[in-house]
């Protein structure tokens, strides 16, 4: 695997899709801090999963002003799905094709097995990653890193 | 990363003594079965530890997922207000199935609590700013889902099962 993107570097831009018929694209989302969560797959098998840990705090997140974004290499219509069941309140791109493109691009692509890492990004209202944490694929990071990082920006 | 940010204090529901060796703090959700499937290794593990390993909940409720869960927070938080939390800990995990307002008052009345009481409680939300304060905490300590564990401070990331949370009480250095 290549190396994760860093802190200072400009954070690469891309153009997903959101849901079946909408794209959303990173640098339209300039003058706000974005939250970049990369996880492997939708459909883990507990409650607490990432995604809708975040769902919970997504006020908090909110509260920074920051716009939180899900990725993993599943396609539009697993994530509509996969947001449908779960309630989730924040979108969801899918890095289907060509697939973990965007993963490769951030250095958080587990070729092996075809999916992307748990990592996490904090990009800043210019565009540059503020911070990033590569989490063990099995191991739910948390928010803490995120909050703690949106906290910094500030000061 | 991912240490507990909230230290224990008395102003939280502990079983066992504040100075054991081992502090085990869970956050849950009384809505989530995987803490219901932990609550029996809990007590397996305070059986098997005894007076060396004390206990402190927490409440992490996921109110998007589990409809019920903040409200049974609720109720454990009332019956805790008349000394009788951990009686009602157990019976919202016992009864997770039946969760409703029907069932929270048969459990309050079965611990001789007043169920008109806790529906006013209920519907003022008289319990709701120590909820969010626990989730608050729990987020920012890194609590990633429930159950979550902290043994003396210290997250398990492993699985939340009776050998691996044994594995890990006797690899942690008593602080």
């Amino acid at each position: 695997m290549s190396e994760i993107s860093i802190a200072g570097t400009p954070a690469p831009d891309f153009t997903l899709p959101i849901a079946p018929s909408e794209k959303l694209t990173l640098s339209e989302l300039r003058g706000k801090p974005v939250i970049l969560a990369f996880y492997p797959a939708d459909w883990s098998p507990v409650c607490g999963d990432q995604m809708a840990l975040y769902n919970e705090i997504l006020p908090e997140f909110e509260s920074f002003g920051a716009k939180l974004i899900g990725i993993s290499v599943d396609g539009a219509w697993c994530h509509q799905a996969f947001a449908e069941n779960r309630k989730l309140k924040f979108p969801l791109a899918a890095d289907f094709e060509p697939k973990g493109e965007v993963s490769r691009r951030y250095g958080v692509y587990h070729a092996d097995w075809g999916i992307s890492e748990r990592a996490l990004f904090v990009i800043d209202a210019e565009g540059v990653i503020a911070w990033s944490y590569l989490s063990p694929i099995g191991e739910n990071p948390g928010a803490d890193g995120i909050l703690e990082a949106l906290e910094n920006l500030r000061t | 990363m991912s240490k507990l940010s909230i230290a224990v204090s008395e102003t939280d529901h502990m079983q066992g003594d504040p100075s054991a060796g081992c502090i085990l703090v869970e956050y849950g959700d009384y809505e989530c079965p995987h803490c219901a499937a932990a609550h029996p290794v809990v007590r397996r593990l305070q059986k098997h530890f005894g007076e060396r390993v004390s206990f402190v909940f927490r409440n992490f409720p996921l109110t998007q997922v589990h409809p019920w869960a903040e409200p049974a927070a609720e109720v454990a938080e009332f019956a805790g207000a008349s000394g009788k939390f951990w009686e009602m800990h157990d019976l919202l995990f016992e009864n997770q199935r039946s969760f409703g307002d029907r069932l929270f008052s048969e459990l309050a009345e079965s611990l001789g609590l007043d169920s008109a009481q806790l529906k006013a409680d209920l519907e003022a939300r008289t319990y709701r700013a120590r909820i969010r304060a626990d989730f608050a905490g729990g987020v920012r300590s890194g609590v990633n889902g429930t159950p979550t564990f902290f043994i003396n401070g210290k997250r398990h990331n492993g699985s939340p099962d009776f050998e691996s949370l044994v594995h890990a009480i006797e690899g942690t250095p008593v602080v």
